[in-house]
């Protein structure tokens, strides 16, 4: 039997509040093995910490049971405070009388019942601990961010330039991302391009990034400090060492009737493209769907035109295997679908775009070079409807839940740079609210108000149709005049949500990293660990993980470099001991548990046995500890109960079990 | 000052299934309703009006007979709060303190504009005439 120490800690009020803590001790007291109990007010404080400390030595402890807040909170603490008092840390228990106690009940009495139970469960546990030993892994001094936009390139920058060797993968055929796609930044005005450019050199020009481009993330095994990545570079049909971008295959492709993404599919492009003219790399692909040499056999134009010789039909998928020791999720976003939204016209009107859209026909390099004008013919428009919040904050099954963030922003940028460049032209925005947060976000949206003369009406827009005329009828009403509103318009740009890249749940399977109900990557703490998703060795970029504009995502692309650099830094990382272990007498080989373990760490072995004295060879399940993450499936699967997990073994949690039922 | 009827927007809520408190005040439902000009009371003022329990002016509002059940503040509400249905419910409860849980034939005449749409009537005899 251990000699165990109960710490019963008041948080303040947080637990003292519901939960009698003298009464607590009083209890725990009685029960077998508990030497010593006492309770502070603040246990994880300096002063609580010497008093466990100091219990320890006078008590001559050998099992801890601190009643506190979740483990996840303090765990590490109480292990390290138990390890300089020269106890083995995971002689350690936390009785989560916090979250699971005294924050979800009212009743004193009912509470304190329960946070007995709590500390009974944790003491009965306790009693069957064993000491554990800490491994080591290796660190490999390599990271991958996947993604190339703003957060991936600001990151793979920040790693690389303290050292390390970084790989991009971005599955479009160049970096650069939505930033790329956006006319002006918001509040400065300065040119996305202008900005983003000479990143994209700086990244592509240095020595320690390595960009796959047109290339994905297939497969992803092994752990924090040691994965490895299966990066599947997918055919270019373009020799990347013989092209020199000089452009010639793509005038002269015949094909030239493909929707252009980049341009959101406002014009085409031709089946052989780089995605606009700042490209990086600027290497071609051929798109091979579109492509009429792969439709039909018959063309080939672009490898006649191409002095270089640099077009390779016959090229295939390339698959790359490389080992990391940190991954940065930088996957980013898109504009949600609008073909639920019938009551906007978006599907009907050719003049009714997105504000992504419009980015696209205000860009020099756009599908109308530039010149605003209406898609349907292409007349410049007079009256222009801006619609916020088309999809955002929205409960219904149509929309999203969030506020996008960038809309109220960017609208009014947008509303600025119409407003000044063609200085007839009519700019009304319909809002619900305008939020701008931000250094020098108010303000910014009280010039475009104030000193351009932007309409700001406030209420949702009900209605967009189409009139006889060629025109738009905006309908909706002037909430605080109280007043119906018909407004006919040329165009009408909309808002509409943006929600995380299509691809972004299939990554975070491969990662197991997990996700919101929105598909945002959730971090590990919500306000003191932003950029680290919970699954160790994963760090988070940018939109990937919540909504948020260019300069919040560079800073937290930095933190996100910051934490990798911290982790690559270490040559050996300490391993968690509790991963599973089978009893070698009683393993029949039967492969269940090789089967439902998701990090493939389990194998079998032959060895020879001595079960009663007889000596055989037998096969049985073997563990690499390394790769064991302590999910604890194999233990639950095993037909015959040989699987433990230690630290959390099968008689631990059925004592817990028989302590919260006595 | 107004009086508040807690009980009355209690009933209301119960008998349309609406939380009130979903609200955002967007107004995209009075934005989209064909009656709005003639309603002396909106449908977003509606869904203010039950929050708040002033229910009297509700019973009194010219609105509830302008309705045309069209359903697209319905169909378009971003927050799913609905706010036909509060007008649909307070249109019941006229009635039925008429001491009627249905409308008479007779005086449907009377309650509506002649130069609304057949919709309306066709819609207010489906829901009504129970």
């Amino acid at each position: 039997m251990q000699r165990i120490g109960v710490f019963v800690c008041h948080c303040g009020s947080n637990i003292a509040a519901t939960v009698d803590v003298k009464k607590v001790v009083e209890m725990v007291k009685q029960e077998p093995g508990v030497v010593h109990a006492e309770d502070y007010q603040y246990m994880c404080s300096e002063a609580g910490q010497s008093r466990v400390a100091a219990a320890i030595r006078e008590h001559g402890l050998t099992g801890l049971v601190i009643c506190s807040c979740s483990p996840r909170m303090h765990e590490t603490t109480f292990r390290k405070c138990a390890e300089k008092a020269g106890l083995n840390p995971y002689m350690v228990e936390i009785a989560n009388i916090r979250e699971q106690c005294s924050w979800i009940h009212k009743d004193v009495e009912e509470a304190t019942k329960k946070a007995v139970i709590l500390a009974r469960a944790a003491i009965a546990k306790v009693d069957r601990d064993a000491p554990l030993q800490q491994g080591e892994s290796v660190v490999t001094k390599r990271a991958l961010v996947i993604g190339g936009g703003i957060a991936g390139i600001q990151t793979a920058l920040d790693i690389a330039d303290a050292g390390y060797k970084v790989d991009i993968v971005e599955k479009s055929p160049s970096i650069g991302g939505r930033m790329s796609q956006l006319d002006k930044t918001f509040p400065t005005l300065d040119c996305s391009a202008c900005i983003l450019t000479p990143k994209m050199v700086e990244a592509s020009a240095h020595e320690n990034i390595t960009i796959y481009t047109y290339s994905e993330v297939e497969k992803v095994t092994g752990f924090v400090g040691d994965f490895t990545v299966d990066i599947r570079k997918k055919a270019r049909s373009v020799d990347m060492s013989k092209c020199t971008g000089c452009g010639v295959c793509q005038e002269k492709c015949p094909s030239k009737k493909t929707p252009n993404e980049f341009n959101r599919g406002l014009n085409t492009r031709s089946a052989i493209y780089t995605p606009f003219a700042q490209a990086i790399p600027n290497v071609p692909v051929i798109d091979r769907e579109h492509c009429i040499k792969f439709k039909t056999g018959k063309c080939g134009v672009c490898s006649k035109v191409c002095q270089a010789g640099a077009i390779d039909y016959d090229q295939k998928d390339e698959i790359i295997t490389e080992k990391y020791g940190a991954i940065v999720v930088a996957t980013g976003f898109d504009m949600i679908k609008l073909d639920k939204y019938g009551e906007y016209s978006y599907q009907e009107s050719p003049d009714v775009i997105t504000s992504l859209e419009l980015e696209r026909i205000m860009n020099a390099a756009g599908p109308t070079k530039g010149h605003l004008e209406r898609l349907s013919d292409h007349k410049p428009p007079k009256e222009m409807v801006f619609i916020q919040c088309v999809g955002s904050r929205c409960s219904d099954k149509r929309g999203k839940s969030y506020c996008s963030k960038i809309c109220c922003m960017y609208t009014a940028k947008q509303a600025i740079l119409i407003r000044d460049k063609y200085p007839d032209v009519n700019v009304t925005v319909f809002y619900i609210d305008v939020r701008t947060p931000g250094k020098n976000f108010d303000e910014f949206y009280r010039r475009a108000v104030e000193e351009y003369g932007v309409d700001y009406i406030k209420g949702q827009v009900g209605k967009v149709s189409q009139t006889g005329d060629g025109k738009l009828l905006v309908q909706g009403v002037d909430l605080l005049d109280q007043k119906r509103i018909l407004k006919k318009a040329d165009m009408v740009v909309l808002a509409a949500a943006i929600e995380p890249n299509e691809d972004a749940r299939k990554l975070a399977t491969m990662l197991t990293a997990s996700m919101d109900t929105n598909d945002f990557f959730t971090e590990a703490h919500p306000k003191l660990r932003p950029v680290e998703s919970p699954t160790a060795g994963v760090f988070l970029s940018g939109v990937a993980q919540g909504p948020k504009d260019i300069p919040e995502t560079v800073a937290q692309a930095g933190a996100a470099a910051v934490k990798v650099i911290g982790l690559l830094a270490k040559d050996k990382l300490k391993t968690n001991p509790c991963t599973a272990k089978p009893d070698e007498l009683l393993c029949n080989g039967c492969s269940v548990c090789a089967n439902v373990c998701p990090y493939g760490a389990i194998s079998y072995i032959e060895k020879e046995v001595r079960d009663h004295g007889i000596r055989e060879v037998r096969r049985i399940a073997s563990v690499n500890s390394a790769l064991c993450q302590g999910c604890g499936a194999c233990t639950v699967a095993c037909p015959s109960g040989v699987m433990d997990l230690q630290g959390f073994s099968n008689r631990q949690i059925i004592a817990e079990v028989d302590a919260i039922c006595k | 000052m107004m009086k508040i009827d807690r009980e009355k927007a209690n009933e209301i809520q119960e008998l349309s299934g609406v939380n009130t408190k979903k609200c955002m005040k967007c107004g995209k439902c009075s934005a989209s309703c064909p009656s709005y000009e003639e309603m002396d009371i909106k449908p977003h003022q509606f869904v203010s009006y039950v929050q708040r329990g002033e229910i009297e002016p509700l019973l009194q509002s010219a609105s509830l007979w302008k309705c045309l059940s069209c359903f697209a503040c319905i169909e378009r509400c971003p927050r799913d709060v609905k706010p036909g249905k509060l007008v649909d419910a307070v249109r019941q409860m006229v009635i039925r303190e008429r001491g009627g849980n249905h409308l008479q034939e007779e005086e449907i005449p009377k309650l509506l504009d002649p130069e609304l749409p057949q919709q309306l009537l066709v819609s207010a005899f489906r829901r009504e005439k129970k």
